[in-house]
């Protein structure tokens, strides 16, 4: 299973020209606006006829340029998660949710309804009409719409951009069970650094219409050049769940070294996804004593990047690369080089919720 | 209940709801596709199509009934056509009053399917394309119910307009009792008569009834459609 896009496209002005080929898994278009991800989605989905490209999914060809190939989007098998939802007014929930498999063909019925109503919890509402449900109910409906629909692909196009923190973090863990249980293949345009963060099997990363890098998450958005993002840039780690203390905090390994967060609803052996943002990463001399932080780990500075008074180091550490923002002024106080061992210390309580993966068992 | 009218009365009547049924049921499925067209898709000639559809709407109604008269006539290049190849006459015939109705409707139809139409948020339908469904069963199964109110709105107003067409109809295809003299025809023949004034005030009611039955029928259909479309 694995989908390979190669798209040259020219809007006059703007130009796409790229090709990846990603495993299954949850594959991120990530990038900012006017970065292209959304004109490979729409390649992909059929809805733009690019000046040349091949798609393919799984062996199947949906467009070839070369061989003039164009399978119309209803022949593309793909499910497509819209910003914001588009379900069938006139239909019920239940409706919508039949509407794709109606399409499918017979053989090809695999996808139990039971299942995906028990997965995105949408079993109470399957009477309602969409205009009653609230912005999270629907994105949910509309997700379990497009697995109905057997598809080959899941296409989904900043399914949560439109909604508030809370509802994100409401979705979030479904669209997680989605690639760890279900194992359909997904691309995902995102712009949300904590999104790519959780949900991230691979991440293509664009800007102007070219791919400036691509990997796993934790490689990817530990890479100091993604300073553009601000506040976004961070490192992506893999924590195991160890022990839950009487006083309020979980106790997680990572790399064989102890991180400590505020209880989390997970058992111990459970592993997660931690995103640490550069800007709550000090960095000290040695080991430190005396302070309220919880969270250190030491480890070798492998590689800086300056963009004026603000330095990003990337720090080599058991857990995974660390990401720092500091400013140029410590950096040189610190003595910060290639080469220099160095501790990062993390503010344990400024994890932002949504920077926490739900766990998988 | 049948003694109130007399026999020409109850002939007129039942000669207009019969022409005012066929004239919108026949110009339904014309009248989906040009809204549709107009509203969708982008051609040339598309502001032409559009001056067309809309021209008996400004025209006065005697000019209409004579183009009719020409085109469709026993004479006329489409008429002696018709007749020759499908022995279908419009001249004179009640089916040619039909016409004349369908014609003179045809644009307030089209003018309230084309804004439902307008109505409809075209994403739905490329939602419904990524789902698996070809563009006919996009039609029929996100398009059609969506503008189902529209289109219904647009017929009733289509009927009423037709019972009421009088111009187009009499300088086509005259006013012969029993055959094209409806509603308005039948109105208008009782006034040129000295003591008609009764039956014609009767025939007013009639049609007061028919026009404001056909307008409330169709707005309660309209409102519960409407209702069901958007999900409440």
């Amino acid at each position: 299973m694995s989908v390979s896009v190669a798209l040259a496209h020219d809007f006059g002005g703007f130009s796409v020209d790229l090709a990846f080929e990603v495993p299954a898994g949850v594959t991120v278009l990530f990038g900012p606006s006017g970065s292209g991800k959304s004109t490979v989605l729409n390649a992909v989905a059929g809805l733009l006829r690019p000046d040349r490209a091949r798609i393919a999914v799984d062996g199947t060809v949906l467009t070839d340029t070369g061989a003039r190939v164009f399978l119309p989007p209803h022949r593309r098998r793909l499910g497509v998660v819209f910003q914001d939802g588009r379900l069938f007014p006139h239909l019920t929930v239940r409706q919508n949710l039949r509407y794709g498999r109606w399409f499918a063909p017979r053989a090809e019925r695999a996808t139990s309804e039971a299942a995906v109503v028990e997965m995105l919890g949408i079993g109470a509402l399957l009477d309602r009409a969409p205009a009653t449900l609230s912005g999270g109910e629907r994105q949910r409906v509309a997700i379990g719409r497009a697995l109905l629909a057997e598809p080959r692909l899941i296409l989904a196009d900043e399914p949560l951009s439109a909604l508030d923190a809370d509802r994100k973090a409401e979705i979030l863990p479904y669209l997680e069970r989605l690639r760890d249980e279900l194992r359909v293949p997904m691309l995902y345009v995102s712009h949300a650094a904590a999104e790519v963060a959780r949900i991230a099997t691979t991440v293509v990363m664009l800007k102007a219409g070219r791919i400036t890098r691509i990997g796993p998450p934790s490689e990817v958005m530990a890479d100091p050049a993604l300073a553009w993002r601000g506040r976004d840039v961070g490192a992506v780690i893999e924590a195991t769940v160890a022990r839950h203390h009487a006083d309020g905090v979980t106790e997680l390994v990572a790399g064989g070294l102890p991180l400590f967060l505020p209880t989390l609803a997970a058992e111990p052996g459970d592993h997660l996804r931690l995103r640490i943002a550069a800007a709550d990463v000090l960095l000290a001399r040695g080991r430190p004593e005396g302070l309220s932080a919880l969270n250190m780990l030491p480890g070798t500075v492998e590689s800086l990047h300056e963009n004026g008074a603000v330095v990003l180091v990337r720090l080599a550490t058991a857990a995974g690369p660390i990401l720092s923002r500091i400013t140029a002024r410590s950096a040189r106080e610190l003595g910060v080089v290639p080469g220099a061992e160095l501790t990062a210390i993390v503010k344990s309580l400024s994890h932002a919720r949504e920077d926490v993966g739900t766990p998988m068992h | 209940m049948t003694d109130w009218l007399s026999p020409a009365e109850w002939d007129a009547l039942r000669l207009s709801l019969r022409v005012s049924f066929w004239a919108t049921f026949a110009s339904l499925p014309l009248g989906l596709f040009v809204a549709h067209a107009l509203a969708r898709w982008r051609f040339p000639g598309h502001g032409l199509l559009n001056g067309l559809v809309h021209l008996p709407l400004v025209l006065p109604p005697v000019v209409t009934g004579y183009l009719l008269l020409l085109t469709f006539g026993r004479r006329g290049w489409v008429g002696q056509w018709l007749d020759e190849w499908f022995g279908i006459v419009f001249a004179f015939r009640w089916t040619g009053a039909a016409l004349a109705a369908a014609i003179m409707a045809f644009p307030l139809m089209a003018r309230a399917i084309r804004l439902s139409i307008e109505a409809v948020d075209p994403r739905l339908e490329e939602a419904a394309g990524s789902l698996g469904a070809s563009r006919p069963w996009t039609w029929t199964t996100v398009t059609l119910p969506l503008i189902l109110p529209g289109v219904i709105a647009g017929a009733i107003l289509a009927f009423a307009k037709a019972m009421g067409e009088f111009g187009a109809t009499i300088t086509f295809v005259s006013n012969i009792p029993g055959q094209t003299q409806t509603l308005p025809s039948a109105i208008y023949a009782f006034l040129q008569v000295p003591g008609g004034e009764p039956a014609a005030a009767r025939l007013v009611l009639v049609s007061i009834a028919v026009a404001m039955t056909a307008l409330i029928l169709s707005e309660w259909l309209a409102r519960r459609l409407a209702r069901r479309v958007a999900g409440r």
